[in-house]
C-alpha cells in the first residue's frame, strides 16, 4: 500500500506543479502591467491594467475625484478601529466611546460640509469604504437587536416568545435577496407622502433586520449553554429579571458565543455584496460598474479574481482571529 | 401597535391609489409578454400569463437547487474525507480549497464562473470537445442524448441538450462553494467518532476503506444531519443569486413581474411564500431521515 501512496502523491504533485505553472505564466510572465487594453487584448496572460486603470473607481466609487483622500483616511480609520476591537485588552467599556469618537469623525470625513470640506450626498459614496459602513452598522445594529430577539425566544412570556420564534423564523426561511428588493420596492409604500427614506439606509436596514436573526441564534446558543444553577444562585440573590441577565448571564453567554458570532460576521461581510443586485455602489459594484466601460469589457476573470483577493483577505483574516479565539476562550 | 399598524395600511392604500398600482393576485392571470431565456418540463412563451411565468422560474429554482444539493455533498463528502487523508498533500490541496470558497463571497464566485465561461471559452464555432459530442463553448454545454447530438447550426448548437452558460455558472458556483462547508461538516462529523471505533473495526480485519464505510460514516451521519440540513437550505435560498447573472429563477422573474406591474408587495409575498415552503419542507424531510438515522 507504501508505494500506492508514492505513486499517488507523486502524481498529484505532478498535476499540482503544472496548474502551478500554468497560473504563474497567466498572472505575472504573460501578463500585461501597465493600464492599455490594446496591449491587454493582444497579450496571452492575465490584464492588471484593468485594476491599474481603474483602481480609483474600484476603491471610491463615483464620490468626487479631488477627494479621494477623505473615503481614503475614512476607510484605514475604520478598518484601524476594527483592529483594535480584535486585541482583548481594549475590551473595556471605553472601546465604545473610541468608536464613537472615530465613527463622527469618518462621519465627518465622508459628508464633509464643515471645517472647509465640501459638501458630499451618500448617494455618491462607494466602493471599499461603503462595503465597510454597511458591514459595521449592520453589526452595530443587529447584535443588540439579537440581543434582544434571543431574551425574547426564551422568555416566559408566551406572546413574546411566538414573536421572536416568527421573526427569526420566517427571516431564516427566506433568502436575503428577497429582503433588499423588499426595502427597495416595497418599503417606499408603506410611508407616508413626502417622507422618503434614502436608498442607502433601506438597504442599510434589511441587513440589520437579516443578520439580527442570524445572530439572535449564535447568543441563544450562548445562553442555553448556561447552566440552570447561574439562574438560580442570581435569582436566590434577589435579582430582577434585567440585573440577573446583565451581570450574571449575558457576560457568559456571549463569552461562550464569541467564536460562532466571529463566523457569523464573517457570514455578514460576505453577505453585504449582495446590495449590487439592488444598485448600491459597495466594492464589488465598483467592480462589475467598472467592466462595463467600452475598452475594459471582457476582463471579467481578471477582475473577479481580484475582488475575491480583496475579500478573502478580510475574511481570512478574521477566520484566523476567530480560530486563535477559540483555542483562548 | 394596532394604530402602527393602521398607519402603515392607511400609507400604502393612499400611495398605491397616488401611482396607479392595483392590488390583489389579479395580475398573475395576465399576459407575462416577456420571453424567459430557459425552462424545463413547462413549456413557455410570451404570450402565456405570469402564473405560469413564475411556475417556470419555481421550476427552475427547484431544479439547480436539486442538482447543486445532490453534486454538493458528493464533492463535499470527498473534500472532507480528503482533509482527513493520510497523504499531506492531499491535505493542504483540499485544505486551502475550504479555505478560498469559505472566505470569498458567493456573488463573487457567481460572477467569476460567469465570466470565466462566457470570456474564455471559444465560441461556439471553435468549441472545444473534451468527451466526443460534448461541447463546450461560450454558448454553454452542450451533450448528447438518446434522441440525439447536438449539432451547430448557424452560432450555436441544435439537437441533444444543453445547458446555459448562466445555470453552468450558477450550479458550479453553488456547488463549489457549498462543498467547501459540506468539507468541514463531513471532517468534523468523522472526527467525532472515538478512536476506539477505529481500531474496533481494525481488530475484526476490516481495511480504513471499509472501517470508513461500514463503522464511522453511518454513525458520523447522526452528528452530520442537523449541519447538513441548514447547508441544503442554504444553497436552495443562495440559488436566487441567480437573478445577478441572468438565470431565470424565481427571484428574477418575480422581480421582472414586479417592475412590469409594479405590484411589489404581492411579488415579494410569493417570493417569501414560496421560500418558505420549500425551507419548512427540506427542514421536515430532514428530520424524518434525522429521526430514521438516529432510530
Amino acid at each position: 500500500m507504501k508505494w500506492l501512496n508514492r505513486l499517488f502523491t507523486v502524481v498529484l504533485a505532478f498535476l499540482l506543479l503544472k496548474f502551478l505553472f500554468w497560473f504563474v505564466d497567466w498572472a505575472f510572465i504573460e501578463a500585461v502591467w501597465r493600464p492599455d487594453s490594446k496591449a491587454c487584448r493582444a497579450a496571452a496572460g492575465a490584464c492588471w491594467g484593468f485594476i491599474a486603470d481603474k483602481h480609483r473607481f474600484i476603491l471610491f466609487g463615483t464620490y468626487p475625484f479631488e477627494e479621494h483622500w477623505r473615503p481614503a483616511i475614512a476607510t484605514l480609520l475604520l478598518i484601524a478601529l476594527w483592529v483594535l476591537s480584535a486585541w482583548r485588552m481594549f475590551w473595556k467599556p471605553q472601546l465604545i466611546g473610541v468608536w464613537a469618537i472615530g465613527l463622527v469623525s469618518i462621519g465627518v470625513l465622508m459628508w464633509g460640509g464643515v471645517f472647509g470640506l465640501p459638501y458630499v450626498e451618500n448617494e455618491r459614496w462607494g466602493g471599499m469604504i461603503l462595503t465597510l459602513l454597511l458591514f459595521t452598522f449592520g453589526v452595530a445594529f443587529a447584535f443588540p437587536l439579537s440581543i434582544l430577539l434571543a431574551l425574547a425566544r426564551r422568555s416566559d412570556l408566551p406572546a413574546l416568545r411566538a414573536l421572536a420564534v416568527g421573526y427569526i423564523e420566517l427571516v431564516r426561511g427566506v433568502p436575503l435577496i428577497s429582503l433588499l428588493f423588499m426595502a427597495s420596492v416595497m418599503l417606499p409604500l408603506f410611508l407616508p407622502a413626502g417622507v422618503a427614506i434614502d436608498k442607502l439606509l433601506r438597504a442599510q436596514l434589511a441587513l440589520i433586520l437579516f443578520a439580527a436573526a442570524y445572530l439572535a441564534e449564535v447568543v441563544r446558543g450562548g445562553l442555553q449553554a448556561i447552566p440552570k444553577e447561574q439562574y438560580e444562585a442570581a435569582d436566590a440573590l434577589g435579582l430582577t429579571y434585567w440585573q440577573r441577565t446583565r451581570a450574571v448571564v449575558l457576560p457568559q453567554a456571549l463569552r461562550i458565543a464569541v467564536p460562532p458570532l466571529v463566523s457569523t460576521f464573517i457570514g455578514f461581510f460576505k453577505n453585504t455584496s449582495l446590495v449590487v443586485v439592488i444598485g448600491l455602489f459597495d466594492f464589488l459594484s465598483t467592480v462589475k460598474v467598472s467592466l462595463n466601460e467600452p475598452a475594459w469589457t471582457g476582463f471579467g476573470v481578471e477582475a473577479y479574481f481580484f475582488a475575491a483577493l480583496v475579500y478573502f483577505v478580510f475574511c481570512y483574516a478574521m477566520s484566523l482571529y476567530s480560530r486563535g479565539l477559540e483555542r483562548r476562550l | 401597535m394596532v394604530a402602527a399598524v393602521w398607519f402603515l395600511i392607511a400609507n400604502t392604500l393612499a400611495n398605491l391609489e397616488e401611482r396607479g398600482i392595483a392590488s390583489g393576485f389579479g395580475f398573475l392571470r395576465r399576459e407575462a409578454g416577456f420571453e424567459i431565456g430557459e425552462s424545463f418540463f413547462l413549456r413557455y412563451n410570451a404570450a402565456d400569463s405570469y402564473l405560469r411565468a413564475l411556475a417556470v422560474g419555481l421550476i427552475n429554482t427547484l431544479t439547480v437547487s436539486a442538482i447543486g444539493i445532490v453534486l454538493a455533498t458528493g464533492l463535499g463528502t470527498a473534500v472532507g474525507l480528503c482533509r482527513l487523508s493520510g497523504n499531506a498533500l492531499l491535505r493542504t490541496i483540499s485544505t486551502a480549497y475550504v479555505e478560498f470558497v469559505r472566505n470569498v463571497p458567493l456573488l463573487v464566485q457567481l460572477f467569476f464562473w460567469y465570466a470565466l465561461i462566457t470570456e474564455a471559452l471559444p465560441v461556439a464555432r471553435e468549441a472545444l470537445e473534451p468527451l466526443p459530442g460534448v461541447f463546450l463553448s461560450n454558448r454553454g454545454i452542450y451533450f448528447p442524448t438518446f434522441s440525439g447530438a447536438p449539432v451547430l447550426e448557424g452560432f450555436n448548437f441544435t439537437g441533444g441538450a444543453g445547458v446555459s452558460p448562466e445555470f453552468a455558472a450558477l450550479l458550479l458556483g453553488l456547488v463549489t462553494y457549498t462543498a467547501g462547508f459540506i468539507a468541514e461538516i463531513v471532517r468534523a462529523g468523522v472526527l467525532s467518532i472515538v478512536r476506539g471505533q477505529w481500531e474496533a473495526a481494525q481488530a475484526v480485519g476490516l481495511t480504513r476503506a471499509q472501517a470508513l464505510r461500514h463503522v464511522v460514516l453511518p454513525q458520523a451521519l447522526r452528528v452530520m444531519v442537523p449541519p447538513m440540513t441548514s447547508q441544503y437550505l442554504d444553497l436552495t435560498k443562495n440559488s436566487s443569486l441567480a437573478v445577478a447573472i441572468g438565470y431565470p429563477d424565481l427571484v428574477s422573474i418575480a422581480n421582472t413581474a414586479i417592475n412590469q406591474t409594479g405590484q411589489a408587495i404581492e411579488g415579494i409575498a410569493i417570493i417569501m411564500a414560496v421560500y418558505l415552503t420549500i425551507s419548512l419542507s427540506i427542514s421536515a424531510l430532514m428530520n424524518w431521515y434525522n429521526a430514521r438515522v438516529l432510530r
